[in-house]
């Protein structure tokens, strides 16, 4: 009794494996790449300034007490236009948000923040990807926020919404 | 008329400021460094497109990766330092070889047990059978 049902064991794994197959092949791995950065102090970077009129940014401008969001976007970058009423709107609020523009140009850069607002105190442009990869950062747009002895409490992925605001607005200390 | 202005364009090619090495496309000179590279290049995920190395991406990110390897290499980091800090920074999914650690055990152990397990198996089956 007990070997007839061992007989059946090796077709129930292979099964199970297939099974895993199919279900795997139906769900494709999009993996959302979370920064290892969080919770430490933030890399060493110098991003020169962008465009001209508007400061650059780089580790030392995090130590002042002040907590504040570092947002790492670009022009060429969809939903980088989408959340920009939404950094509008928290920069009213009282937030100072600070952004890391990625493979791009000062022109570019002017263009597009015609269009979408600039909520931005300081823009730096980042060299060869240097300062994303020192956040561990894997794409555009996301948003770190960083408190005021300059260490990253929090990665944001992707563009900020009106439902997110409130959450990352109290991380930065501000009352919605 | 089609000729001259390729011509041109060739020149404004070869005449652009080229000349500073961009190490995202650009062999190192030193032979054994840029194998080194290669190599390393070919075991991390691109984070952008994800199933390709970097190697073979054509993500900006991609490039900024394969650029700062080749520098770092250049500059005397070893590809095993360089490794770690990508991992430090995306964690251990950017590396397509895994690390040998706690967590990562059973992909050594189980091969392992499942060889002790065959061959326990097979040396029943070899063993001459014994008269009842």
């Amino acid at each position: 009794m007990n070997r007839k049902w061992l007989l059946w064991l090796p077709f129930v794994l292979v099964s199970a494996l297939f099974a895993a197959f199919f279900v795997g092949l139906r769900n494709p791995d999009d993996h959302v790449i979370a920064s290892r950065m969080v919770g430490k102090p933030l890399p060493e970077f110098v991003a020169a300034a962008a465009m001209p009129g508007q400061p650059g940014t780089a580790t030392t401008d995090y130590r002042d007490g002040k907590p504040r969001l570092l947002n790492i976007f670009a022009s060429w970058c969809v939903p980088c236009a989408a959340e920009g009423p939404v950094l509008m709107r928290m920069k009213q609020a009282g937030a100072e948000v600070n952004g890391i523009a990625v493979h791009d140009t000062a022109l570019e850069l002017a263009k597009f923040l015609g269009r979408n607002g600039n909520p931005y105190t300081r823009i730096g442009l980042d060299d060869g990807g240097r300062a994303q990869m020192a956040f561990g950062s894997a794409g555009v747009p996301e948003t770190f926020v960083v408190d005021g002895r300059g260490n990253i409490l929090y990665q944001h992925i992707g563009p900020v919404t009106d439902e997110d605001m409130p959450r990352l607005l109290a991380m930065v200390g501000v009352k919605p | 008329m089609r000729a001259r202005s390729m011509l041109v364009a060739l020149a404004l090619i070869v005449a652009s400021p080229a000349s500073a090495q961009d190490y995202a496309e650009e062999s190192l000179a030193d032979p054994v460094k840029e194998a080194q590279a290669v190599a390393l290049m070919d075991s991390i995920r691109c984070v952008v497109c994800q199933g390709q190395p970097i190697s073979g991406s054509n993500a900006d990110l991609a490039g900024d990766m394969r650029r700062m390897i080749r520098e770092r290499l250049a500059a005397g980091d070893s590809p095993e330092q360089v490794r770690a800090w990508l991992i430090g920074k995306y964690g251990d999914w950017v590396s397509f070889k895994p690390e040998v650690k706690g967590q990562t055990m059973p992909l050594w152990l189980v091969p392992l047990g499942a060889l002790v397990g065959g061959g326990w198996l097979v040396s029943r089956r070899l063993r001459p059978k014994v008269p009842t």
